[in-house]
Formats: structure tokens, sequence, C-alpha cells
């Protein structure tokens, strides 16, 4: 177990601007947690942190596990944009565990099944930069899947997606917090983060704000900044 | 245009003949570029892709040089190779001054910056793409350099036909190791440079030409390689 996380008074700052300011923050295994606030808050900033991609300017952010090497295995990402290699769909998945240190022989029998996992056994063959945006995604999530993480990063993924595809990558998110991995989304959809979160964490230029249950968060938002983005995203409301 | 003509006349002639000694020049300009481009290469492409990758300090100023190393005056890399490889050098007891091997050595050291700076500028874009994913997956460091190579192989192909065309073009390099010795060391470019010099323009055109459509040749080629593969894995 790597889990929880904790960031002690952890800040980032870059060409003198603070991006997150100091703040302390908890993540423990169990119900999924959905980062929400507009855009520029620094949400793709925290979870790069929280992921080890970015070092803090300041602070500590440990995991429970001390061991660097699997605390490196325990966790995935998947970014906005996938980045395939110029391989074969069954390939991408087989180089991500071959490089978190899967035998040969297993790497293809397990990313076939990651594949049949989200539902692209059929393109297995197919190479993954010639996929469309939707099933890079989910191929990207197979890629996360494969290796059975214990916390996967997602940065919103659906971004750039349409409705159905959003829906098909939802609907993987989804089997891992069922298959018990703990899920961290950044996310500015509202109606994604009531979908598929347990907990939110609001955060407003760089600071939590708000940390809540959903339905408290959207009924009844402790902050006046919550309550203008929760108006604001959903207008008609 | 009378010479140009001519030339093409003579070259075609040339070149329908037969004739052995144009063939054994041929075969020999390419045989000793080629083989100074399979070693520029296998050198070139992991240097230029650990610089890319790689932080350390002086880096910045290790590029600017293997930058300005793409500029090495043919001559100048003849005679540093040359004085190596003099009896009285630190790698004379080879004996190789004036031989083929020399030749491959001098074009080697001609084109493995070129080849190496230019792998460095592509991985280095391609890893600014691929850099976040990779970490994730605990990809780092040279494992890192070897993927991005992998997977931009058919861009790099750029980078090793620059070298090639460097290579096959140079002529001061090949003229001051080789020595330009008849059916030794005499290869299209310094044979070119001599004809030129005694007055026989038409063979020293035909063989300008014969030069020019083979490199046109390899491009081409590698041009076709290069558009399939990207056809292929988008």
């Amino acid at each position: 177990m790597i889990l929880p996380l904790s960031l002690e008074q952890a800040s980032f700052a870059a060409g003198g601007r603070a991006i997150i300011a100091p703040l302390s923050l908890d993540i423990a295994a169990g119900p999924s947690t959905v980062i929400l606030g507009a855009n520029g808050a620094g949400k793709s900033v925290l979870m790069r942190l929280m992921h080890g991609l970015l070092a803090p300017s300041s602070g500590r952010i440990a995991w429970c596990d001390g061991d660097a090497k699997r605390v490196r295995r325990q966790q995935a990402m998947v970014f906005q944009r996938p980045v395939m290699l110029r391989r074969s769909a069954l390939d991408n998945v087989a180089y991500a565990l071959a490089a978190a240190g899967e035998r040969g022989a297993n790497c293809r029998r397990l990313a076939r099944a990651a594949l049949v996992e989200v539902g692209l056994a059929h393109l297995a063959e197919r190479p993954a930069r010639v996929l469309s945006g939707g099933e890079q995604q989910r191929l990207a999530l197979a890629r996360a899947w494969a290796l059975h993480p214990e916390v996967l990063f997602l940065d919103e993924p659906t971004a750039s997606l349409d409705p159905s595809a959003t829906r098909e990558i939802e609907s993987v998110i989804r089997a891992f917090d069922a298959a018990g991995t703990k899920v961290v989304m950044a996310t500015h959809n509202l109606g994604q983060a009531r979908r598929l979160g347990d907990e939110v964490i609001y955060l407003h230029q760089g600071r939590v704000l708000e940390r809540a249950p959903v339905e408290t968060f959207f009924t009844r938002p402790a902050t006046a900044e919550a309550a203008a983005f929760i108006r604001g995203e959903l207008p008609w409301v | 245009m009378g010479h140009f003509s001519e030339a093409a006349r003579g070259a075609a002639g040339l070149i329908l003949s037969g004739d052995a000694t144009l063939v054994g020049i041929i075969v020999l300009s390419l045989g000793v570029s080629l083989a100074a481009v399979f070693f520029a290469t296998v050198l070139g492409l992991p240097l230029g892709a650990a610089i890319a990758v790689g932080r350390f300090p002086g880096r910045r100023a290790a590029i600017v040089v293997l930058n300005a190393l793409m500029g090495l005056p043919p001559v100048v890399v003849g005679l540093a190779v040359y004085l190596l490889l003099s009896r009285a050098g630190p790698l004379g007891a080879l004996g190789l001054l004036f031989t083929p091997g020399a030749m491959v050595a001098a074009q080697t050291v001609l084109i493995l910056p070129i080849i190496a700076a230019l792998c460095r500028q592509s991985v280095e874009d391609a890893w600014r793409e691929y850099e976040e994913q990779l970490r994730s997956l605990g990809v780092e460091g040279f494992a890192a350099a070897l993927t991005l190579v992998w997977d931009i192989r058919f861009s790099l192909v750029t980078a090793v036909l620059a070298g090639l065309g460097r290579a096959c073009a140079e002529v001061g390099a090949v003229m001051i190791v080789g020595g330009n010795i008849d059916g030794v060391t005499r290869v299209m470019t310094t044979t070119i440079a001599l004809e030129t010099s005694k007055g026989d323009l038409p063979l020293a055109l035909g063989l300008g030409l014969v030069l020019i459509v083979i490199v046109l040749a390899l491009n081409a080629a590698a041009d076709l390689v290069k558009e399939t593969a990207r056809r292929r894995y988008g």
C-alpha cells in the first residue's frame, strides 16, 4: 500500500508566479476524488505534483511507502491528450508493462486482457496513432489498467472528446473504481464530477477552498466562489 | 550548354559501356560513403539522443559545439585524420593511411556531428511531447532515449541522409587521407577534381551526373520508406 498520499504545505511556483499556494492535503484509499476548478485554477499542476512529474517548490509530498520504485509502479496517469508510441495498440500496452518490470512473455497476454477490458480487442493490431481520439484515450486507460495501479490520476480525460466517447471513457473509469483503484480526477465538467466523484476538492487560484462529499458540494457549497463556479458552469439551473 | 549535352552523352556512353575503371570508382565511392554513414549512424544516433534526453552540466555548450561541428571543413578533418594516421602519428601503426579505411574514418568524423546534431534536435522535439507520459511509466534516461529514437526512426532518416549527402559530396577529406591513387583510393569526387584540372571536362561532368543521379535515387528510396511509414503508423 502506497496510500495515503499526504501533501504538507506543498506549493508550486513557476517563473515567479505562484500556481499552487502552500496547501496540505491527504488522499486516502477508497472513494474517488474529483478535483474541480476553473481553467487556470491549478488542477493540472496539482495532479502532476501528486503524481511526481513536478517537484514542489516548497513543502513535502510523501506517500505512505518510502520506496520510490514501488511508489512509481503503483500509480498511473491518464492525460488530457494521450501520447501513443508509433506501434500497435497492443504493443503500446505491452510497452508499459515491460517498463513496469513485467516479464516479456506475460506482457502481451496481460496487454490483450487490458484491451478486452476497455473494448479495444478488435483494434489490437492497429497502429495506435491512427486510432480516433476516443479510442486513443481508451487505449491510454487500457495501458493504465494493465498496470493495476493502486492510484489512477486522470487529468481532464474527456476534455477533447464527444459525448459518446466521453460515456465510454467514464464507464472504464467506473470499472477502475469498482476494481478498487483509487481514482483521482481533475475536471471542470460538473456533470462528470457528479457522475464519477464521491468527494470534491474545489480548487480556486491554487488554493483548496472546499473539500466535501459530492452531494454536499453541489447542494450546499460552503464558499461564495464555489457557488459562483457551480452557477457559472450550469447557468441554466 | 555544349559541355552539358556532350557530358551527358559521354556519361551515358561510359555507363552503358560498363567501363571497369568507372564502375570501380563508383563502387568505391558508394562503399566508402555508405560505410562512413553506417559508423556515423551507429555512433551519432545514441550520442544525439543522449544529449537530447540527458541533463548534465555543460549540456548547452555541448549542443552549441555539436551544431558548430556540422560545419567542419572537410580538408581540416582530412588533415586531422591524416596526422592521426600518418606513420609518426598516434594511430600510425594501423597502416591505414592512403587506404579506403582511412577514407571511411575521415568521412565518419566529418558526418558524425551532422547525424548527431540533427538527431539531437528531432529527439528533443519528441521528448517534449512524450516526456510526461514516459516519466509517468517510469521510463527515463537511456531507456527513454532508445524509445524515442525507435519511435521517430523514420524522421531520423533525414538526418542520416544529410550525412550521406555530405559524405558523397565532399572531396577534401578523402583526397588528403586517400591520396587519390588510381584504382585504390580514387573516388568520384576526387576523379572529378583531377579530370577537371587535366581538362577532361566531359568525363568530369559525366561523373558529376552519375553522382547526382545516385544521390537522387538514394533520397527517393528513403522518401518512399518515410512516406509509407507515415501512412502506416501515423
